[in-house]
């Protein structure tokens, strides 16, 4: 059941992701990713994260994506124009790509046995009591820091914007 | 014993009074400096009293100044007959000097600066006197001819004075070279640059090693106390102002050359060759300077040459074994040099100025006391007993004749010599008619006195200072039997140049001129000096000038280390220029290069791992 | 079909959506979309993170898929409130348009 679980939400994943890069609106391609997000979220479930795979759905497909809707409401984007062009990215592109795909492909292949494998109950850890454990001890320098910089981003953000929208 | 209060009071004195100074009364400038000199005076006074009867050396040790494996030096004091001998005279005449300046320099702009470097040559010169190692005196001795330099550069608007102060730097560099050599040959035989180690090791070392240290030391010794082939610089220091010419360049300085090569005597006692060197070096420069002096105009000119004789008389001595002789010599010398020199400074300053002999006369009537004390000093310089100067170059001229027999004659002419030259300045100056334009007037008291009080030290230091009992105990005996006709023949020679003198300038005042006219050519080559400085000039000074100029700056500062520094700069600069075309500000080139950038870093770090 | 997903599967996706943001990043031209191919990027390593953690079964890699989201968050306000700045300036969406930094 794992593996049916993952093959579908593996494929809308990447039907997702391969949406987000062809589509020629950007509305389309934020719907697009937000269905990657989701398929991603139930993935964590299989894989035992419990917390981040809710943390995924509220933050990442919840508040970040809606910011990006947002964003393109408010700029009117359209769909893209066609003209500029780097031939560096054109020439180059395609191959590096398809190099990196293949190996990265291959080191896991040879690295990672088929030995471990996945199933739900695997990993009883990813759950809020153990994330807050390890967030407040080990992780709570950059917790701190974490804080300190979401209100530096948020400073950033007004300020940048503020000038032009008033 | 706190032998170091005695340099470091004058130099408190140098930097009180060169960093505050500006703001200071001149009678502030005058305590501060005179008070410490005063001060250090009596700190020697109370030194002796305090050492009492000194056979061997009293010395004290302040910090280790350099430790390496081969050679520790330390800064050390140490005070022995001879050393009490210099710091008298330095500190002594020293603080007369600077009482003198008082009234000399009141006019003159630069008045605290004056005295500050007065001050610090005061400083180095007793560091130079008081060290017990060769590097604790070579800091004096290098000390003593920056304060030269600043001193004669005085009157630092106006060229010839600052080209003296250069041409006398330079030429002491000389002289230094072969003292820095001699340290250095030192270290390497002895493996010490202290007096007591190197005078302990010198009778047990080879003589060839020992004449090589004595002839570079003497090198020094020629550079710093103006002796042949490095004199020519202490004619032109007569350009700093006059008191600088007494202290430096007649009484203390310039026998830094002397000190020291008495004080190295365990190492010329078994370099006879050496000590010969000297000798004749010494009697050599006597001579050359006494004859130029014959000849020259200007009053300063003709101490100044007379003072590079009689430097080279000091020399003859301690060439001839006679240590305490020279140092006697340089103690009368010293008193009645700068009498001189502080007489003729007197001189000028009553004449407003003036300089030129020929354009003095009858002064004797106007200034009296000036002239009472410079005929104390000239006749003490031309050796008529019972005045000082007698005593001293008597016995230097007996150890001569012991030594060879044609030095004490060439000495006795040159003896002759002098006290022609001398009493030609002084019938010049002071008597028959005056024949210039200016008003004389009398100096004030703050100049007579130290007038009046070198003249009675010329005339009776023979007789208040045994100087060469006191440091019998301390060279080794000379045997030099008394040889009365000896005496008498010097004594001779000078009392025949006083009056040759008289004859010509007073009895017969044309006679000179008509001398001169007759033997035209002898006469300009000695009133030229004997184009030393210009064989000089064109010899050695103009080839390394020209070939810096035109070899090492045009060539190689420009072209080549420009060159390469420019090169350098073109080179990156076209690199940039190349690479710039990477920046072509689009975004999706550059995400493409760091996608490159990654493959690459995969792939390398897969091989690094170890796969295919 | 094996019973249970092998791990390697999983870190195969997410090479395979790594890949597919970079190849949104190069080739798009809208600047949202090029924002958005980043995010892709990151939800990629995301999963990559919390697998790693399974496999050594450790609650760390979880915590560092939580502060790249905390991190992607500050980023996405930060890099769209520029987006916007530089729509007022140059009234342009195309990234090939902006490019006063060329040499």
């Amino acid at each position: 059941m794992s593996v049916i679980l993952f093959l579908i939400f593996a494929v809308i994943a990447v039907v997702c992701a391969i949406n987000v890069v062809v589509q020629t609106h950007p509305i389309s391609s934020a719907i697009s990713l937000v269905g990657v997000m989701v398929s991603l979220a139930v993935l964590y479930l299989l894989l035992g994260a419990e917390f981040i795979a809710a943390a995924q759905v509220i933050v990442y497909a919840g508040a970040i994506m809606v910011l990006f809707v947002f964003v393109i409401m408010l700029l009117n984007a359209g769909a893209e124009e066609k003209h500029g062009r780097s031939l560096v990215a054109q020439l180059l592109g395609a191959p590096l790509l398809v190099a990196l795909l293949g190996l990265l492909a291959f080191f896991v292949e040879r690295l990672y046995p088929r030995s471990v494998s996945v199933h739900f109950g695997g990993f009883m850890h990813g759950t809020p009591l153990d994330i807050g454990r390890a967030l407040f001890t080990t992780y709570l320098l950059p917790f701190e820091v974490t804080s300190i910089l979401i209100l530096i981003a948020i400073v950033g953000a007004i300020v940048l914007a503020r000038k032009e929208m008033d | 014993m706190q032998l170091w209060l005695i340099p470091v009071l004058p130099l408190a004195g140098f930097l009180i009074n060169g960093l505050l100074g500006r703001r200071f009364s001149k009678g502030t400038v005058n305590a501060v400096a005179i008070g410490s000199v005063a001060l250090s005076f009596a700190w020697v006074l109370k030194t002796i009293f305090a050492l009492g009867a000194l056979a061997g050396v009293y010395s004290e040790h302040y910090f280790t100044w350099i430790r390496s494996g081969v050679v520790n030096v330390g800064c050390d004091f140490g005070v022995d007959r001879l050393t009490i001998v210099m710091l008298l005279v330095v500190t002594g005449v020293g603080a007369v000097i600077h009482i003198y300046s008082i009234g000399y320099m009141a006019h003159e702009g630069g008045y605290y600066r004056f005295f500050a470097f007065l001050n610090l040559f005061m400083f180095f010169m007793l560091v130079l006197v008081l060290a017990s190692n060769y590097l604790v005196m070579f800091v004096g001795w290098e000390g003593v001819g920056l304060c030269s330099y600043l001193l004669i550069g005085f009157y630092f608007d106006k060229k010839f004075a600052t080209d003296a102060g250069n041409k006398a730097f330079i030429v002491n560099r000389i002289g230094d070279f072969g003292f820095s050599l001699a340290m250095f040959y030192m270290v390497k035989n002895f493996g010490s640059l202290d007096f007591a180690t190197v005078f302990q090791q010198a009778p047990g070392a080879p003589e060839a090693t020992l004449t090589i240290i004595g002839l570079l030391l003497m090198l020094g010794a020629c550079g710093k106390s103006a002796q042949l082939p490095l004199y020519v610089w202490l004619p032109d220091a007569m350009a700093g102002p006059t008191p600088v010419s007494a202290l430096i360049h007649a009484a203390t300085m310039v026998t830094a050359g002397v000190y020291m090569t008495a004080r190295s005597w365990a190492i010329y006692t078994h370099a006879p060759a050496a000590m010969n060197a000297i000798a004749i070096i010494g009697v050599a420069t006597a001579f050359f300077a006494a004859t130029i002096g014959l000849a020259q105009n200007d009053i300063k000119k003709v101490l100044a040459y007379s003072t590079v004789s009689q430097l080279g008389y000091m020399f003859l001595g301690v060439g001839c074994g006679a240590f305490s002789a020279g140092i006697y010599h340089l103690v009368t010398h010293a008193f009645f040099k700068a009498l001189l020199f502080l007489g003729a400074g007197s001189v000028i300053h009553a004449l407003s100025g003036e300089q030129d002999l020929r354009n003095m006369g009858g002064l004797r009537k106007k200034i009296p006391w000036t002239y009472l004390t410079m005929l104390c000093a000239a006749v003490a310089i031309a050796g008529v007993p019972p005045f000082s100067g007698f005593f001293s170059k008597d016995a230097i001229l007996v150890a001569a004749h012991q030594h060879a027999p044609w030095m004490y004659w060439l000495g006795t002419v040159t003896a002759g010599m002098t006290a022609f030259y001398v009493f030609r300045a002084i019938f010049l100056a002071f008597f028959g008619e005056y024949r210039g334009d200016k008003h004389a007037h009398e100096s004030p008291p703050v100049m007579l006195i130290p007038l009046a009080i070198l003249a009675l030290l010329s005339v009776a230091g023979g007789f208040l200072f045994k100087v060469p009992q006191f440091l019998a105990p301390l060279f080794p005996a000379l045997e030099a039997p008394e040889n009365p006709a000896l005496v008498a023949i010097s004594v001779a020679a000078g009392l025949m140049g006083i009056a040759l003198a008289w004859l010509m300038y007073v009895a017969r005042p044309g006679m000179a001129d008509s001398f001169a006219a007759s033997m035209n050519g002898l006469y300009t080559l000695v009133y030229n000096k004997y184009f030393v400085d210009e064989i000089y000039s064109a010899a050695v000074v103009n080839p390394v000038v020209d070939g810096s100029r035109e070899v090492l700056w045009k060539d190689v500062d420009v072209k080549l280390i420009d060159g390469a520094a420019n090169g350098t700069a073109a080179r990156a600069r076209n690199i940039g220029s190349v690479l710039r075309l990477m920046q072509s500000g689009n975004i999706r080139s550059y995400a493409t290069w760091v996608l490159f950038g990654s493959v690459v870093l995969i792939v390398a770090m897969g091989i690094a791992g170890g796969l295919p | 079909m094996p019973a249970e997903v092998p791990i390697s599967w999983f870190l195969t996706l997410s090479a395979v959506l790594f890949v597919l943001g970079v190849a949104g990043f190069v080739f798009r031209r809208s600047v949202i979309t090029v924002f958005m191919s980043i995010e892709l990027m990151l939800n990629a390593v995301n999963l990559s993170f919390v697998t790693f953690s399974y496999q050594l079964k450790e609650v760390n890699g979880h915590l560092f898929a939580f502060f790249v989201m905390v991190v992607a968050a500050a980023e996405a306000a930060v890099g769209l409130a520029i987006i916007l700045t530089v729509f007022k300036n140059r009234a342009t969406l195309n990234i090939d348009d902006v490019d006063s930094m060329k040499n």
